[in-house]
């Protein structure tokens, strides 16, 4: 694993710490978030590893406090509350663990506090070294801000404009494959210099490039970039067409983020003499659990993070991994962005009671100006159910732009593939492959009925055949991540055991019928009992099917929809149970949703009931002829 | 702080410190403004002096933008061979139009120019790609004092802090930038909605305070006939959309140019400005005010503001009001609702349940019992209400 090899680099069974970690015995993680700071404390039980508590406080990154230690002891002094345990001490975290008792015997972080780790990357051709620029640093954790090609279609003055305004943390430069271009290189190379970008955090320090392209190229990168910037040369990300390697560009981006941008951050000089364990973006820390999750179970996934700020989309298909981050589609922050991004329109469609598009506009235009509040109220909850569907589909929609092949490779081309020239321009990723589904974040993580976050996952990602769902109980993956680093064993059992939550299967005939009627016909077995029934083409049937149950399913969808098999074909399997069950899901795929909307409404308030999705009482009233716009 | 539906176990009880600070309403405070520069420069004034609002403070010159010419391409020679072409050298003055690189070929017959394209320094003159960078001359950048007040800080090269007593109000979200003008209440009451016809010649260069709402219309007039500014409870959405000729995604403003500054004290719809803020306004009509509307609700939280610099005369005696404090609220709080379905509402703390309560959503969240104006009682969740500094 990359980051274990890069801690392992940096030494992270300490100078302090004396204990080898298959003896530890308690270890305390936090998240120092841009919001909130979250503690968890796991501790081994009977030989195995468990989540034990979790503390909560506000981040203390921005004025008044400036000081990220702060935020990180209140949360602790929450868990110290709750367990008994003393954890703190004038220095910080009591670590090792005393002869007493006392104390951790491991303490680690992660943070995304102050906008995580913003990125420009810039490369010469814009699908080919750029896009893998962005890939790589979208990988390493990072928030990409622009993209900077030859051919991105700017004037060399407005590529300059633009870098002059950002002001990102670090920048990574790639170009050309070894022993190609150097023109090309030094344009873009001049360009940056040029422009003369500025550090977004502390003013006077040299702002850290990674460079990261053909290596003939490196003297004349260093000639132009040596004198005013922190510059780290790395292999190159495109040694060749054929191959894309990532790997040296992340190490030092996560290298970087340590020795410059975090050491710039307040508090985070003291937050980092308290731990040995480099501190690692939080997404990062997301999508090493994601991984772990598609090598576990060597499965093909899709995880998703929809948080207040931003949505990052994971892959692992066919072992390769992919993240992006919307930095703009949140639920609090950015609410008002999915809304602008989706439109309104698109928001409408999913809410289920009649009510003027401007007052859902006033409504998210309020979330945003007072980000902390909650739903109150049902009708509020489905509005910001609704705006959360477009933000998972538009997260998901940008993933694909960058989960595709390489570019410029070449190919042999056969007849069939003449009649498909746009394919290499599309996603690899094919629903009807992929095998688990999985969210974490805020309104996922704390949706008051987990049928919500599984509708929520299906609608915005729609997924085909046989997928199981999966979310993350009390968010915890940041914090696993970062463990995994030092104990993988442990951040795995915890994983399993207190974090994921089994939502259940999903199966979705993919195709469309053009009349009502009967999609499929299935047979569950499980536990000596069977049911066999038929699901309507537009509708959703749920069979409750217990968390760690197996049932042995037969599957018969009509001729034009396929679960897998393709059009028509019969399927027999086993399927995972979960907190909601088996969801038949036969609304089509891909899912059309009524332009008319009284049709529109009747349909969603069916689907929500099948799914039992929130309490029937909100059914009547909705349905009832007075009620107009909810409360 | 927690999320929305956020079900909380029984461990993150006393996590939830949901609540959200009050907006700044105060008759007497005293205010800080930091006014720095963007790159380093100099400062104008000392510590201790007495500014004006539109008094320079500090001053600086920014780089000027950087032109990229390929002469190597423009001469039809290899980059590398470009510098004996180049008729000005590097670091060397331009002006527009001048000829800077030149190639003859074949005894003459062909000739080939390239000239500056604007005035600046030659910055770059490279010999791997061909290309030659002009930068334009260096653009002067000046700061105003903004308030009226003393300068209490000088940060050497970066600017100045101006220290006024002031009567602050803090609005919830706004657009548009600093302006100075005076006060002019065009409502009489704080319900009352902001229409064109309440707009006329003598609004022009004024800070107009209306009640609940401006309306599209008044807004559009209102720029056209040259206010400085609106502060009002709420305006619709789609109206803002049209004023601004866009719609914004993330709340981060200020930099807008609509030559109105707008700031609203509620938030979207029509809401009802609260009375104090209202008559703490009225009470200052035709008097000098600092607006700015710039917002930025994440990462260093900036809310829009009115402040009207106070005279030594008119605070003597009086006691600046205390800054708020976190999680203060108790029974007998005044608070004010800021989410449906009570959105607005005003009333005092009845009694803060320690247990979880279950709330329409089926979450359990840490609630607040409040008794409203009009003497009903609501059960809301903490995280919905924010607490009215009296």
């Amino acid at each position: 694993m990359r980051l274990a090899k890069f801690t392992e680099r940096r030494g992270t069974t300490s100078q302090r710490q004396t204990k080898k970690p298959e003896e530890f015995e308690i270890m305390l993680v936090t998240d120092v978030g841009s919001t909130t700071t979250k503690a968890r404390l796991f501790k081994k039980k009977s030989n195995e590893y468990r989540f034990v508590s979790s503390g909560e406080a506000p981040t203390t990154v921005e004025a008044p406090f400036e000081d990220v230690t702060r935020g990180v002891r209140n949360a602790v002094r929450e868990v110290e509350e709750l367990t008994g345990l003393l954890l703190l001490e004038e220095e910080g975290i009591v670590w090792p663990r005393k002869a007493n008792g006392e104390g951790v015997d491991l303490y680690a972080t992660t943070s995304s506090a102050g906008g995580g780790l913003q990125m420009m990357v810039a490369g010469v051709v814009k699908t080919m070294s750029a896009e893998s620029a962005e890939r790589a640093a979208l990988g390493a954790g990072a928030i990409v801000m622009d993209v900077i090609a030859v051919d991105d279609e700017r004037m060399p003055h407005q590529r300059i404009e633009r870098i002059r305004t950002l002001r990102p943390d670090m920048i990574l430069l790639a170009g050309g494959t070894d022993g190609g271009t150097i023109t090309h290189v030094a344009e873009i190379t001049e360009l940056i210099a040029a422009a003369e970008p500025r550090a977004r955090l502390g003013i006077g320090y040299e702002l850290p490039i990674v460079y990261a392209g053909n290596k003939d190229a490196r003297p004349a990168v260093s000639k132009t970039l040596a004198d005013k910037f922190a510059l780290r040369v790395v292999d190159n990300i495109r040694p060749v067409l054929e191959l894309e390697n990532t790997e040296p560009a992340r190490d030092a981006i996560h290298e970087l983020f340590m020795e410059h941008v975090m050491s710039h951050a307040p508090g985070y000089d003291k937050l980092m003499k308290w731990t040995d364990v480099p501190i690692m973006p939080t997404p990062a820390g997301e999508g090493r659990m994601f991984r772990t999750l598609a090598e576990l179970r060597r499965v093909n996934v899709i995880g998703v993070g929809l948080g207040g700020a931003t949505t990052n989309v994971y892959s692992i298909y066919d072992g390769k991994f992919v993240r992006t981050v919307s930095a703009n589609l949140g639920m609090s922050y950015s609410i008002c962005n999915v809304m602008k991004e989706a439109t309104i329109d698109n928001i409408m469609r999913w809410v289920p009671f009649d009510i003027e598009p401007v007052l859902i506009r006033n409504r998210l235009r309020n979330k945003m100006i007072r980000p902390t509040t909650i739903p109150q109220t049902l009708e509020e909850l489905m509005v910001e159910h609704a705006v959360a569907r477009e933000a998972l589909r538009l997260g998901f929609q940008h993933h694909k732009q960058l989960a595709r092949g390489l570019r410029g490779v070449q190919r042999v081309r056969e007849m069939g593939d003449i009649f498909e020239q746009s394919a290499e321009l599309e996603t690899y990723i094919d629903m009807m492959h992929v095998d688990f589904l999985a969210g974490t974040g805020g309104l996922l993580s704390h949706a008051p009925r987990r049928a919500q976050s599984a509708l929520l996952l299906i609608d915005g990602f729609q997924p085909e055949g046989l997928t199981r769902l999966a979310q993350d109980s009390v968010f915890m993956m940041p914090h696993l991540g970062v463990l995994s680093t030092v104990h993988p064993q442990a951040a795995l059992e915890i994983f399993e055991k207190d974090c994921l939550v089994r939502l259940g299967t999903c199966i979705a005939p993919k195709g469309v019928l053009k009349e009502e009627g009967s999609a499929l016909s299935f047979k569950v077995e499980a536990e000596g009992r069977i049911m066999e029934e038929n699901v309507a083409f537009g509708s959703i049937k749920v069979v409750p099917l217990d968390s760690g149950k197996i049932a042995k399913l037969v599957l018969s969808p009509v001729k034009d929809l396929d679960v897998g098999r393709g059009p028509g074909h019969g399927l027999e399997t086993t399927v995972e149970g979960g907190v909601v069950g088996l969801i038949f899901d036969c609304r089509g795929r891909p899912l059309s949703i009524s332009e008319d909307p009284a049709v529109r409404r009747q349909r969603l308030l069916e689907w929500f009931q099948a799914m039992n999705m929130y309490p029937e009482a909100v059914y009547e009233r909705i349905r009832s002829p007075d009620v107009k716009g909810g409360s | 702080m927690s999320g929305f539906g956020h079900r909380m176990s029984k461990e993150e009880v006393s996590v939830a410190h949901a609540y959200t600070p009050g907006l700044k309403v105060k008759r007497f405070t005293i205010v800080s403004k930091t006014r720095r520069l963007p790159i380093p420069g100099e400062v104008l004034v000392k510590e201790g002096e007495t500014v004006t609002h539109d008094q320079v403070v500090a001053r600086t010159q920014v780089p000027g933008d950087i032109h990229l010419i390929n002469v190597a391409n423009g001469l039809g020679v290899d980059p590398e061979e470009v510098g004996p072409f180049m008729l000005k050298k590097l670091k060397e003055q331009v002006t527009k139009n001048e000829l800077i690189a030149k190639r003859t070929s074949f005894f003459g017959l062909f000739k080939s120019f390239v000239y500056a394209p604007s005035d600046g320094t030659i910055e770059l003159i490279s010999e791997v790609t061909g290309q030659v960078a002009v930068r334009e001359p260096y653009v002067p950048v000046e700061i105003t004092a903004y308030i009226p007040g003393k300068v209490i800080d000088v940060m050497p090269r970066q600017g100045v802090t101006v220290r006024t007593p002031a009567a602050l109000v803090q609005g919830i979200f706004g657009v548009g930038g600093e302006a100075h003008a005076n006060l002019k209440m065009v409502a009489k009451s704080p319900d009352e909605v902001l229409t064109p016809e309440r707009i006329d010649s003598s609004c022009e260069g004024k800070v107009l305070v209306g009640g609940s709402l401006v309306t599209g219309e008044a807004l559009s007039k209102a720029a056209k006939i040259g206010v400085k500014g609106i502060v009002v409870g709420g305006v619709e959405d789609e109206d803002l959309i049209k004023f601004l000729g866009y719609e914004i995604g993330v709340a981060i403003t200020g930099q807008e140019e609509v030559g109105t500054t707008l700031i609203i004290t509620e938030g979207f719809g029509k809401m009802k400005m609260p009375s104090r803020t209202f008559d703490l306004l009225k009470s200052f009509d035709g008097r000098e005010a600092s607006i700015n509307g710039a917002t930025q609700i994440r990462a260093g939280v900036i809310r829009p503001e009115i402040v009207i610099a106070l005279k030594d005369t008119e605070v003597k005696g009086l006691v600046e009001e205390e800054e708020e404090t976190s999680g203060g609220m108790a029974p007998g709080t005044p608070i004010r609702v800021i989410r449906d379905p009570y959105f607005g509402a005003i009333g005092r703390v009845a009694s803060l349940p320690v247990e979880l309560q279950v709330v329409e959503t089926e979450s359990d969240v840490r609630v607040v019992e409040i008794e409203l104006e009009d003497g009903r009682r609501a059960i809301v969740p903490r995280a919905n209400v924010e607490i009215i500094e009296e």
